[in-house]
């Protein structure tokens, strides 16, 4: 089996999903963009416990699912609870955290 | 100095004296400090302070019994003395032990003989003429019981100072007169100009009280003790350095106390005290402890002629000093003030001169505390009829409204310039034959203060009593009340026939068991320095008659005078050279401690914390709220980290 391929896909939405971060302001965007990057390592995780022939890697994908979802409902939560204040859902808004 | 070789064995035979223990009347000297302290005690702290109890109405009267009352024990112990064998007229009594700290021992005991004999008799003595006459002079004062507390105080701790047996007790009384004399200069606290006196001496005192204890530690450090006779028995066995270094401390003492160049300041500023004070402490009795200490510290100071010729230079220095500014004053009281200074020059002059000198130095102590008592209670009267004017100027031909006064004012003037038959005559005289027979340039010193303190006494005296009224509109002068004249006329008394102490050198042979005795032959007569002491003075006097009694006294000081009237009224720039000297450079370094303190010390802390402070408003600059500033800041360090992994990888 050849891994290259997956991990040039990998590599690449890892790619995307950095830059949405860096360049969007939408917050949904942002983090769905956070997603990205997670599942873009999910993928080299599971590429690479395919081509080592054990499960480690798929058992590390299965953590990131659980941190991701976890992390999804806090941060939806917060996003809401923002717009819901501050009707804006920019990243650059919320910046009132700073000396 | 000439001829002080044979000193060395006039030392040993003092040191040979061995005090007996106290028995009989010796037993109860200790009542001589007793009364009058538990009398200050129970004036100063018992109940009642400030309404009108019996304390307040009658406190004046239980402290002249005090006084009285210790003066009694004084005549009787000094009789019960004169009866003793001269061997054994040192007694000494070990009361309790003040402290013990491993090898050293101090004894808190009284050691009376011949010395401090006469010094008990004139301190009780002239302090009970002095209390009875205050009794009259503070009639007025609502706060008489205090001050008749703090003369009883004082009248204690100068006991505790002249029979103390041991150096450290002597410092005790020594610092309780200071205390005493602060608390009196300072009596009328309300006027500024006494406060800042009586801050005044005690500051200037604690620079002679350092000399003074610098001595007691190294008595200590030497000889383990600091018994006085123990002391005086070790000395002759240790090097001259340690005797002359001994020496040295003690005169730097005395000069505190006793007023002495070059810490003679404090004493002109001390007439702002009541004028029975002056009298007291400031004239007869306190200033004359430095002259006791070295009389007392002789076994030291026959041993060190460095040290002795440097109480002789001082002693010199301060007695024209002295007269120099008593002849520039209008104040009658600072008149005599510089007066009292270059008497105790002479004094100390004396107590320099050794063995050939002390007994003089103490029989001048004694006369000029009869005679100096005497001039300060008369300059009190005068002022007491003039309402508290000083200023001379304003006197003039008192002698008709104050009879009694002029009278008595009178034999301390005649006494004290050294008028023939006078006591002040026999005194001085003594000293002024020793110091030309020890030195020539300490006798002409001598000589010369004669004549001017023959010109000085002659000026105070035309000014107030002769010549014409000068007083002020309001100012109706009359005689002072008998509780004040009869002190006077005691005194009187006393300035005239104090002399009588030298017939047939009693005086000398009391003293010599204490002091040693050594005689200096002159190369002329006796009586021809006693006439050329008697020619300079009537020049003095003279000279005095012709500038004030044959012309006009202005009525203020004329302003245009000579340059010595201009630095004896400046009190000879004491008081500026204190302040160029020590005041300024001291004031300097405390600035400059306080800039390097704030700017250096401060600095550091206070730098340290900008320091941080400026880092952290720098690095404050990172956190932009932005939360894509941070994701690309994350992103940047992680890129930096797979590269550097890269790199060392691929290396």
């Amino acid at each position: 089996m050849t891994v290259e391929p997956f991990i040039g896909l990998s590599a690449l939405l890892f790619a995307i999903g950095a830059i949405g971060v860096l360049v969007r302001r939408n917050a949904i965007v942002v983090f769905m963009c956070v997603e990205l990057m997670l599942n873009a390592c999910n993928l080299s995780f599971v590429t690479f416990a395919r081509a080592h022939g054990n499960l480690d890697g798929q058992v590390a994908a299965f953590f990131v699912m659980v941190v991701a979802a976890a992390e999804v409902v806090v941060g939806l939560a917060i996003i809401v609870s923002i717009f819901r204040t501050r009707r804006s859902a920019s990243v650059d808004d919320a910046s009132l955290l700073k000396l | 100095m000439t001829s002080m070789s044979s000193i060395v064995l006039a030392a040993s035979e003092h040191a040979d004296v061995v005090p007996v223990a106290a028995d009989g009347v010796f037993s109860w000297m200790w009542l001589l400090v007793a009364i009058p302290a538990v009398s200050a005690a129970i004036l100063l702290i018992g109940d009642g302070a400030g309404d009108h109890g019996p304390l307040d109405r009658f406190g004046h009267l239980l402290g002249t019994a005090a006084a009285i009352a210790s003066f009694v024990v004084g005549v009787v112990g000094f009789v019960a003395l004169l009866g003793q064998d001269v061997a054994e007229r040192a007694v000494t009594q070990d009361l309790w032990t003040w402290m013990q700290v491993g090898g050293f021992d101090v004894t808190m005991s009284v050691y009376y003989d011949q010395l401090s004999a006469l010094f008990v008799l004139l301190i009780t003595g002239v302090g009970s003429l002095i209390h009875v006459y205050s009794i009259g002079y503070m009639a007025h004062d609502p706060r008489k019981r205090r001050f008749f507390g703090f003369l009883n105080l004082f009248i204690a701790a100068m006991l505790v100072l002249v029979l103390a047996g041991d150096y450290l007790v002597l410092f005790l009384g020594w610092e309780g007169v200071g205390l005493a004399s602060y608390l009196l200069i300072g009596f009328w606290q309300e006027k500024r100009s006494a406060a800042v006196a009586a801050k005044k001496a005690f500051i200037v005192n604690r620079v002679g009280d350092l000399g003074l204890a610098l001595g007691i530690m190294l008595m200590f450090a030497q000889f383990g003790t600091t018994n006085i006779h123990e002391v005086g028995l070790n000395v002759t066995n240790a090097s001259q350095s340690v005797a002359t270094a001994l020496g040295l401390l003690l005169l730097l003492g005395a000069c505190g106390k006793s007023a002495q160049v070059p810490l003679q300041s404090w004493l002109l500023d001390a007439m702002e005290g009541p004028t029975p004070v002056s009298a007291l402490i400031h004239a007869a009795t306190m200033v004359t402890a430095g002259v006791y200490l070295v009389v007392r510290s002789a076994a030291i100071y026959d041993l060190s002629e460095v040290a002795r010729t440097a109480v002789v230079i001082v002693g010199c220095v301060t007695l024209l000093f002295g007269a120099w500014i008593g002849c520039a004053k209008d104040d009658i009281k600072k008149a005599l003030a510089g007066s009292t200074m270059s008497q105790i020059g002479y004094m100390m002059l004396a107590a320099g001169l050794g063995p050939a000198g002390y007994a003089f130095a103490i029989f001048h102590l004694i006369t000029h505390g009869f005679f100096k008592a005497n001039m300060f209670l008369g300059a009190g009267s005068v002022m007491h009829g003039m309402n508290d004017d000083v200023d001379m100027r304003h006197y003039g031909a008192l002698r008709k409204l104050m009879p009694l006064t002029f009278i008595t004012f009178a034999m301390g003037y005649l006494a004290i310039i050294g008028f023939p038959g006078f006591s002040g005559f026999f005194s001085k005289d003594r000293i002024i034959e020793s110091a030309f027979a020890t030195n020539f340039w300490a006798g002409l010193a001598a000589l010369l203060g004669a004549g001017v303190t023959a010109f000085y006494m002659t000026r105070v005296m035309i000014l107030t009593f002769f010549g014409e009224r000068r007083w002020r509109e309001d100012v109706h002068p009359h005689e002072s009340p008998k509780i004040m004249t009869v002190p006077l006329i005691v005194l009187a008394a006393l300035s005239v026939v104090g002399g009588a102490l030298t017939f047939s050198d009693w005086i000398e042979d009391w003293l010599t068991p204490v002091t040693g005795s050594e005689h200096h032959e002159l190369g002329v007569p006796a009586w021809v320095i006693t006439l050329i002491i008697v020619a300079v003075v009537a020049v003095g006097a003279s000279l005095a008659y012709v500038l004030f009694a044959r012309r006009d006294v202005p009525d203020t000081a004329p302003q245009q005078v000579s340059v010595f009237t201009r630095a004896g009224r400046a009190d000879l720039y004491g008081d500026a050279v204190n302040e160029a000297v020590f005041m300024r450079p001291g004031q300097y370094l405390t600035r400059s401690l306080v800039y390097v303190d704030g700017t250096g010390i401060d600095g550091a802390v206070t730098g340290t914390a900008e320091l941080v402070g400026d880092g952290a408003r720098g690095l404050r600059r990172l956190q932009t709220g932005f939360v894509r500033t941070y994701a690309a800041e994350i992103f940047g360090g992680a890129l930096v980290l797979v590269l550097a992994l890269l790199a060392v990888n691929l290396a």
